[in-house]
Order: structure tokens, then C-alpha cells, then sequence
């Protein structure tokens, strides 16, 4: 009955394609119609806050849940019904699941068959790739959050699997830890070229370890990106909420490219057809909103343009976030400056000041859901 | 490859699943099975027609009936009452006083534990018996024979239970709470009432129904030390052993099963009420020396344990004393089993063949159970009925079991007839009988580990019982010596279900005690009785060391 008949290589470099994957458990939907392709070689990270299904659909692919509907393939085998010991992938989950009565090195080698010597060398090899040389003796009790999550890591690897799976490994440790070691996942995955799928919730994670990112919310996903389009063209209220700061003005369209606020006129590049009169939220980044030194004549020509209030400025270590009010756009506005921009617009609480929003960067929702 | 590979993984999980279709089989064969026949029998006539509840209104007519149940309620009601006070106060004194000496208290007040129900009804009769060592303490016309006897005894036996429950109870305290109440000015009552009442409270109402439970359900002390005083669970032994009526004694089997049921239920809520009241951030509570509190809490510790102690040393010292109290010299006589009737050695050697036994196949079943149960999704339907019948025998008393047994396994229709009378059916029904307590601890063993374990293996293509053997097995090591233990020592001690189990060839020591007992020989019975704790004790310490030694070789990696 299972015949698994081989398939022609699909012609692009996918390593696992996902096909309608669909998931409820009992009234709750965790997944709805899941479509993705992985690349081979690439780290894809599933974002998304808890709930939004990112961790079901990491089950899955480990053949630790089973699909409603929908297909999973990996370079083109059908694998949906396939149980986990008989998929080809390492997984390092957020607790590590490192066995705390077996030492470093019969960790690594849980997966290992064949002679001894060999298993001891490669455990040997795997320590030096992840930095850990030496520790073959340890118990996992013995070593810091960080050694063991970089000995799961090396445990996952040992087998040489196709696929990576990260189910938020970083997410227990603490912010120092996690920076360093987001960088080192990164270098390693790249240096190995394995193709690695990371389900996580924080953002800068994301942003800084993907080469692709796959946004999620309520089981669907929202958008499916390189970081830089996430962040800078979200193609949703979501995930430009979800990912970054954002600034949101109350406008209504009012012709082409052309928007009326509280009581003036903005003009946005990427307007999508709307029809006249229709509600929309204008969103923009705040170290997108420029300011300027002082009012002069030449700013009246500059499109999108007014006098703001300082309401607050903070310090948040290397930046700082200024909040402005808008009388005339009647809106409030974040804008994160640098200490040398700080220094040159000078703004203070009790002067207006200047304020653009560049019309390229504005980007258009409707009001309710995505534009 | 791929082909192959499926055959073995299916091979594997078949076998999971195999297994736990075999526990289930075996919980329905020791549980399910006995239980229905004891409700089937209660509806039967003697001669085997379905009379509906007539055999329930039959014996409400039998005289000394209500009384006997008036008896039962009374006599539980007061040694709950006196027992709940004693553990509370010795339990508080471990748990919330710096008083010296924590370790050897707690050691002693489990001292009951060890010994069957029997021997503290035997150790008031040569207190307060007839020739009683001190029967002039007791008020002219007082007879310790009757409700004195079975609560002093019932006290003796429950109260280990009593205080185990009360020190988890007491054990869940967040030292902050008593800071805030303190920084708000609330003096030593108040706190009291208001932050370490709520807290226990559940312990409090759990242990109530367990002690009101075992005293209800118990027929060692009354058959001991009840005299003419009747009660229920006597009345049940009476009607099945003494006149072969077994459709009265499923009967009062049932009205037995009542009481029990409801504390389990009570206690179910209960206990999921007192785990949400621990959270994870609570500060452990360390006592503070106070002079006064510590100086009471040590008078009350010594004189409960020094009362336990007497009663275990007079048990010991009459097994050891030629004629008590005319002849003070010292003998090993009461030893020599095999001139007395009620088994003998014979009896002795049964005991250890089935606490060994018990141990073996009780640690296999329930751990096995416990780990398909809480780490392998396979047998959704074993798996169910594994959870329900793992649970109910905690609510079943050995004499309803021990009745079930007798209804199921001597049926004549049975297969498994020819299991009657035989060494084995005492394992199985001992086994069963323990199970709860066994499989929660089990559990609870299995829950502190890292739920991903089975997952990480399985992407390492490592079968499940590998993972089982290197890393559950060693790191559960404790638990399972616990359970061992426990089994053990509950084998050695059982009366109430094996009493209606065994023959001849099969007897077992705690009856020997009985036997020996109602024949007169009470020098002997406190030989035996002696024998049964020493045996019971010392299998604790060779436990302990065990798990001392084995500690040292496979925990290292605990730190």
C-alpha cells in the first residue's frame, strides 16, 4: 500500500515542499492550508507569537504531529505519513532534551552506529565545529545553557542529517548568550550548507540568522520573505506590527497617490488602487520619519511636511526615541535618531520641529486587515 | 531499504502497543474482573438466582446489623479525631520548627508501617489484657477488649498516613507569605488562620477521609482486640469464612466500597486543588530558632514516638519473654513455629517468596505501565483503560478486593480457575492490590523528565527501548528501588485481601500472627509479628544502602 514511488526531481533546488497542510486540534485550528517550499541550503524561520502554529507545523515536518490534510515532500518524496524514525532530519528542541545521566560525549553519540573509534572521532570532530573541545567527560548538569544548547546542536548534527530543526533552542538563555550564539548557528549552518528551519518568536532572531522568514498568525501565513522585505515592505497590518516599531496615521484617499489626514494632504509613491473616500492607515518605520534643523523656505516645497511637538525623549542605550504629536496631521509619531542626529536637530520640549515623512516610504493599509 | 525499515518501525511500535494491551489485561484480570463479581455476587442468591437487592434489604434485618454499622462509624470517627490532631502537631514539628533530631523522628513515626495491622492490637493486649502489664492504669470496669482497644490500635496504625499526607501538605510553604503577613502586623494566630490554614487545609480533609477510610475498612486491630464489640469489616470476614455466605459478605463488601469511593473522589479534588497553590517562584520556608516553640515541639515529638516505640518494643519483648508476667526470663521458644499451630515457618517463608515476587513483577508491571502510558502514543485503548484501572485500587479496600478475588477466581465458569489457592494468585492480588500508590510514584518519576527525550531519539533513529534502558531506567533508578521497597514491605504486611486467598501450603505470616493468635498462642503471634517488622525493617535498610550505593555509581551526573 505504501509503495512511495520516486518522483522526478522537481525542477527548482526545494528541498521540502508543503502542500494545503491543515491541522485542528479538537475546536482549536493551528494550522489552516499551509503552502511553503524550503530551499536546499537555506535557514528559513518560522515567526510568529505562541499560538500562531509555527511549532505545530515544526512537529510535522518532524513527523512528531500528523496532518489533517496536505502533503509534506522532501525532494519530491511524499513524507506526510512517514513516522519520525524514519525521516532524515536533527531537531535541537528549546529544553535541549540533552540525557542528563549520559555525559557529552555518548549524548553526541546517541544517534552514532558502528565502531567505537569512529564514534569517538567524530564526537571528537563535531566538539571542535561547535568550539567545545575537550568537555567529552562532562555531564550536561555540569555545563552552562549555552554549552549545552550548542551540545544538542552538535548531538542533531552528529547523524549528518538533510534538515536542521530549531524549535526556539535560543529562547532559555539569556540576551548575552543568545547574541553570541545566534551568530554562531548562523556561521555553522552556512559552513555545513545545510537547510535548517527555525521556529522562533523573537524578531531580531529572525532578522538576523534567516535567509528567508516565514511570518504566522492564527495558523496562516502572513507573509514569506527575505528579512529585508519583511521589514521594510510588510505586506500586512500584522506583520508590520509584529516585526519592528511602526507609526500609524488615520488618512482617507483622496486622489491618485494622494491621501487626506486630520487637516492636510500626504502623499504616498506606493498607493494601491482604492476607491475614493476609503479608510486607510498610513504606516511608516520610525527611523524612517526624518526631521529637520530648522523651518525655512525650502521646506514648504518638501512634500509631507509640518511642525511637530516633542512630547518625550528617551534613551534606550544606543539610540534614542523621540515621541512627536502632529497638530495638523493630527497623529503621534515615533522617531529613533541616533546620538550624532540627536546632537544635530537639538530637539527639545519646548520647541516644534520640522518633521518629513519621505512619500517612498510610506506605506498604505486599509484600515481593517491588509491593504 | 525504505520498505524494510517501515516493516521494523511497525515491528517496534506493535510491540508497544502489545505490551500495553498486556497491562490492560492484566488491571482488568486483577481489577475490573473482581470488582464486577463482588457487585454480580451481591445481586445473586446463595443458590445462585438474580434476586436483585434483596440480599441488600436481607441483611439490614439481620440482628447486630446497624449496630455493627454504628460501630464502624463511630470507632473511624473517633480515631480520625484523635489521629488528625497527633499527626498535625508531629508533622508541624518536622516541618516548621528548628528542634533537633528531624531525621530519627520521622524514621520512627513510620514505624507502623513495617509491622501488620495485628501487632498493635497484640501489644495492648499484653499492656492491658486480662494480664496486662498495666491494666490497672485503666479506670475500674473498663475493658480494653472492645471501642478502647480498636482506637487505641487504629491510632497506632493510621497514624503514618496520616502524617505522611499532612507533611506534603505542610511542606508546600512560601516563606514570603509569612514575611508579608508579618511586615502587616498580623500576630502568630492570625498568621496562622490566615496564611498556613488555607494551606493545609486540604492536606487536613484528605487525611480525614484516608484515616476514617483504613479504620472502616481494617479488621486486623478488631479481630484482635474487638472482643464482642462487632464491626463491619469483621462482620464481612464472619459471613464469608465462618458461614460461606458470600452473597452477605459481597454485601458488605459493597457498603464498605461506599466510604472508600467517596474519599477517593473527595481526595481527587482535593489534590489538584493543593498543587495549584504551589507555584514555581515560592520561597522554601526555613523555621527560625525559637526556644519555646522548639523545646514543645520536642516534648510532643518524643512522646508520640516514644508511645509508637513501646508499642513495637512490647511486641518484641513478649515474643522474647517465657510466660508474660509470671515468667520474665528470656526465651527464643515463641520462635519454634513449628510446634504451634498457623503455618510455621512454612508461613514465613511464603511471605518472602511473595514479597519477592511482588517486588519483581509489581516494578516490571507498573513501571512499564507508567512509561508506555506517559511517553509512547500507542494502544489508545490500553492506554485508557491502564489510567482508570491504575487509579482505582487506591479506592478499593483489600478486604472488598480479597472478597472480588474469591467471587471471580473461584468461579467455577472461570478459566482461570485453577489460579485459586496458588502462590500466584496472591502476587497478582498484592500486585493490584499496591498499584496505585506504586504507579503515581512512578509517574511522578517519569514526569520530571524532559518530554522530548522520545522525540530526539526517534530523529536519531534509536528504538524506544533503548532510550528505556540507558536513560529512563537509570534516571528513574530511585523511584523504582522506591517502588520495590514499597511493594516489599507491603507484601510482608497484607492482611486484609490475602486472608480470603489462602490455603494451607500458601499461608503467609501476617495470617500466621491471626491464626496463632485466635488459637491462643499470643506469645507466638508476637514472635511472628516480631519477625514480620525485623524482616520489613531490614529490607528498608539493605533498600536503603542499595540505592545509597547505586547512588554513588549511575547518579553522578546529579549535582
Amino acid at each position: 500500500m505504501n509503495r512511495n514511488i520516486e518522483l522526478p526531481l522537481a525542477a527548482s533546488a526545494d528541498y521540502l515542499s508543503i502542500e494545503g497542510l491543515a491541522k485542528r486540534f479538537g475546536a482549536f485550528v493551528a494550522l489552516k492550508q499551509i503552502s511553503l517550499n524550503v530551499k536546499k541550503g537555506e535557514l528559513l524561520c518560522l515567526l510568529g507569537p505562541s499560538g500562531c502554529g509555527k511549532t505545530t507545523l515544526l512537529r510535522m515536518i518532524a513527523g512528531l504531529e500528523f496532518a489533517d490534510a496536505g502533503e509534506i515532500r522532501v525532494e519530491g518524496k511524499n513524507i506526510t505519513r512517514l513516522p519520525a524514525a524514519m525521516r532524515d532530519y536533527g531537531i535541537v528542541f528549546q529544553s535541549y532534551a540533552l540525557f542528563p545521566n549520559l555525559n557529552v560525549a555518548d549524548n553526541i553519540a546517541y544517534g552514532l552506529k558502528g565502531r567505537s573509534s569512529d564514534k569517538t572521532a567524530r564526537v571528537t570532530s563535531l566538539l571542535e565545529l561547535i568550539g567545545l573541545a575537550g568537555i567529552e567527560d562532562k555531564y550536561p548538569a555540569q555545563l552552562s545553557g549555552g554549552q549545552q544548547q550548542r551540545v544538542a546542536l552538535a548531538r542533531a548534527l552528529a547523524t549528518s542529517p538533510g534538515l536542521l530543526l530549531l524549535d526556539e533552542p535560543l529562547s532559555a538563555l539569556d540576551a548575552r548568550v543568545r547574541e553570541h550564539l545566534r551568530r554562531e548557528i548562523r556561521s555553522l549552518q552556512q559552513r555545513l550548507g545545510i537547510t535548517t528551519i527555525l521556529v522562533t518568536h523573537d524578531q531580531d532572531e529572525a532578522l538576523t540568522m534567516a535567509d528567508r522568514i516565514v511570518v504566522m498568525n492564527h495558523g496562516v501565513i502572513e507573509q514569506v520573505g527575505t528579512p529585508e522585505e519583511i521589514y521594510s515592505h510588510p505586506q500586512s497590518r500584522f506583520v508590520a506590527e509584529f516585526v519592528g516599531k511602526s507609526n500609524w496615521i488615520k488618512a482617507r484617499v483622496s486622489g491618485n497617490q494622494c491621501l487626506s489626514v486630520a487637516d492636510a494632504e500626504l502623499y504616498a509613491l506606493h498607493l494601491p488602487p482604492l476607491p475614493l473616500g476609503q479608510e486607510v492607515e498610513l504606516f511608516i518605520r520610525p527611523e524612517a520619519v526624518r526631521l529637520h534643523v530648522t523651518w525655512d523656505a525650502a521646506l514648504l516645497r518638501e512634500p509631507n511636511t509640518a511642525l511637530a511637538d516633542v512630547s518625550k525623549i528617551e534613551l534606550l542605550g544606543s539610540f534614542y526615541r523621540i515621541s512627536l504629536h502632529v497638530p495638523v496631521w493630527n497623529a503621534d509619531l515615533i522617531v529613533d535618531l541616533s546620538r550624532d542626529q540627536l546632537a544635530l536637530y537639538q530637539p527639545s520640549l519646548t520647541q516644534r520641529i520640522p518633521v518629513s515623512l519621505p512619500h517612498d516610504q510610506l506605506r498604505v493599509f486599509c484600515s481593517k486587515d491588509a491593504a | 531499504m525504505s520498505a524494510g525499515l517501515t516493516i521494523k518501525l511497525d515491528i517496534r511500535e506493535r510491540m508497544a502497543g502489545s505490551i500495553s494491551y498486556l497491562i490492560a489485561a492484566f488491571l482488568l484480570i486483577g481489577v475490573a474482573g473482581p470488582l464486577l463479581a463482588i457487585l454480580g455476587k451481591s445481586l445473586l442468591a446463595q443458590s445462585g438466582e438474580f434476586t436483585g437487592l434483596s440480599n441488600f434489604i436481607e441483611i439490614t434485618n439481620v440482628a447486630g446489623f446497624w449496630s455493627a454499622v454504628g460501630n464502624s462509624l463511630w470507632v473511624s470517627a473517633l480515631t480520625t479525631a484523635i489521629v488528625l490532631p497527633l499527626a498535625y502537631v508531629f508533622a508541624a514539628a518536622l516541618s516548621r520548627s528548628a528542634m533537633p533530631g528531624k531525621a530519627v523522628f520521622r524514621y520512627l513515626a513510620l514505624i507502623p508501617l513495617l509491622a501488620p495491622s495485628l501487632l498493635p492490637g497484640i501489644s495492648l493486649v499484653y499492656l492491658f489484657g486480662n494480664q496486662g502489664l498495666i491494666k490497672s492504669w485503666l479506670p475500674l470496669g473498663v475493658s480494653i477488649y472492645g471501642p478502647l482497644g480498636i482506637v487505641l490500635g487504629e491510632v497506632f496504625y493510621t497514624f503514618p498516613h496520616a502524617l505522611m499526607i499532612l507533611l506534603t501538605a505542610l511542606a508546600i510553604a512560601d516563606a514570603r507569605l509569612y514575611e508579608a503577613a508579618t511586615s502587616l502586623g498580623a500576630g502568630r494566630l492570625r498568621q496562622w488562620f490566615t496564611v498556613t490554614l488555607p494551606a493545609v487545609r486540604y492536606g487536613l480533609i484528605s487525611a480525614a477521609f484516608v484515616v476514617f477510610t483504613l479504620v472502616m475498612t481494617d479488621f486486623g486491630v478488631p479481630k484482635l482486640i474487638g472482643g464482642q464489640f462487632n464491626v463491619l469489616a469483621v462482620e464481612a470476614y464472619k459471613q464469608v469464612i465462618g458461614q460461606q455466605n458470600f452473597p452477605k459478605g459481597a454485601v458488605i463488601g459493597l457498603l464498605l466500597l461506599f466510604p472508600a469511593l467517596l474519599s477517593f473522589v473527595i481526595d481527587y479534588f482535593v489534590q489538584k486543588k493543593q498543587k495549584a497553590l504551589l507555584t514555581a517562584r515560592a520561597q522554601p520556608l526555613v523555621a527560625k530558632p525559637s526556644a519555646f516553640r522548639d523545646v514543645a515541639a520536642f516534648l510532643c515529638c518524643s512522646t508520640i514516638s516514644l508511645w509508637l516505640l513501646v508499642m513495637l518494643g512490647v511486641a518484641v519483648a513478649a515474643s522474647l519473654i517465657t510466660l508474660w508476667p509470671y515468667n520474665l526470663s528470656l526465651t527464643l521458644a515463641h520462635f519454634d513455629f513449628e510446634q504451634m499451630d498457623g503455618g510455621g515457618w512454612l508461613a514465613y517463608f511464603n511471605s518472602l517468596q511473595l514479597a519477592f515476587w511482588t517486588a519483581i513483577c509489581g516494578v516490571l508491571l507498573v513501571f512499564i505501565g507508567a512509561y508506555l502510558n506517559e511517553k509512547l502514543k500507542v494502544a489508545p485503548l490500553a492506554q485508557a483503560i491502564l489510567r482508570v484501572l491504575a487509579m482505582l485500587p487506591m479506592a478499593v479496600p483489600g478486604l472488598v478486593l480479597g472478597l472480588g478475588y474469591v467471587f471471580f477466581f473461584n468461579h467455577p465458569q472461570n478459566p482461570m480457575h485453577s489460579l485459586y489457592g496458588t502462590m500466584g494468585l496472591l502476587v497478582l492480588c498484592t500486585v493490584t492490590h499496591f498499584y496505585t500508590t506504586a504507579h503515581l510514584t512512578a509517574t511522578t518519576a517519569l514526569k520530571q523528565m524532559d518530554t522530548e527525550f522520545e522525540a530526539v531519539a526517534a530523529s536519531l533513529k534509536v528504538p524506544f527501548w533503548t532510550t528505556f534502558s540507558r536513560v529512563t531506567v537509570p534516571v528513574c533508578l530511585p523511584a523504582i528501588l522506591d517502588i520495590a521497597r514499597y511493594y516489599f514491605v507491603s507484601a510482608m504486611t497484607t492482611v486484609s485481601a490475602v486472608i480470603f486467598l489462602y490455603t494451607p501450603d500458601t499461608v503467609l505470616s501476617s495470617l500466621a500472627v491471626l491464626n496463632m493468635d485466635d488459637a491462643g498462642d499470643t506469645a507466638a503471634a508476637a514472635a511472628m509479628a516480631t519477625l514480620i517488622v525485623m524482616t520489613s525493617a531490614m529490607v528498608c535498610l539493605l533498600f536503603a544502602i542499595a540505592s545509597a550505593l547505586l547512588g554513588k555509581r549511575s547518579q553522578a551526573w546529579r549535582r
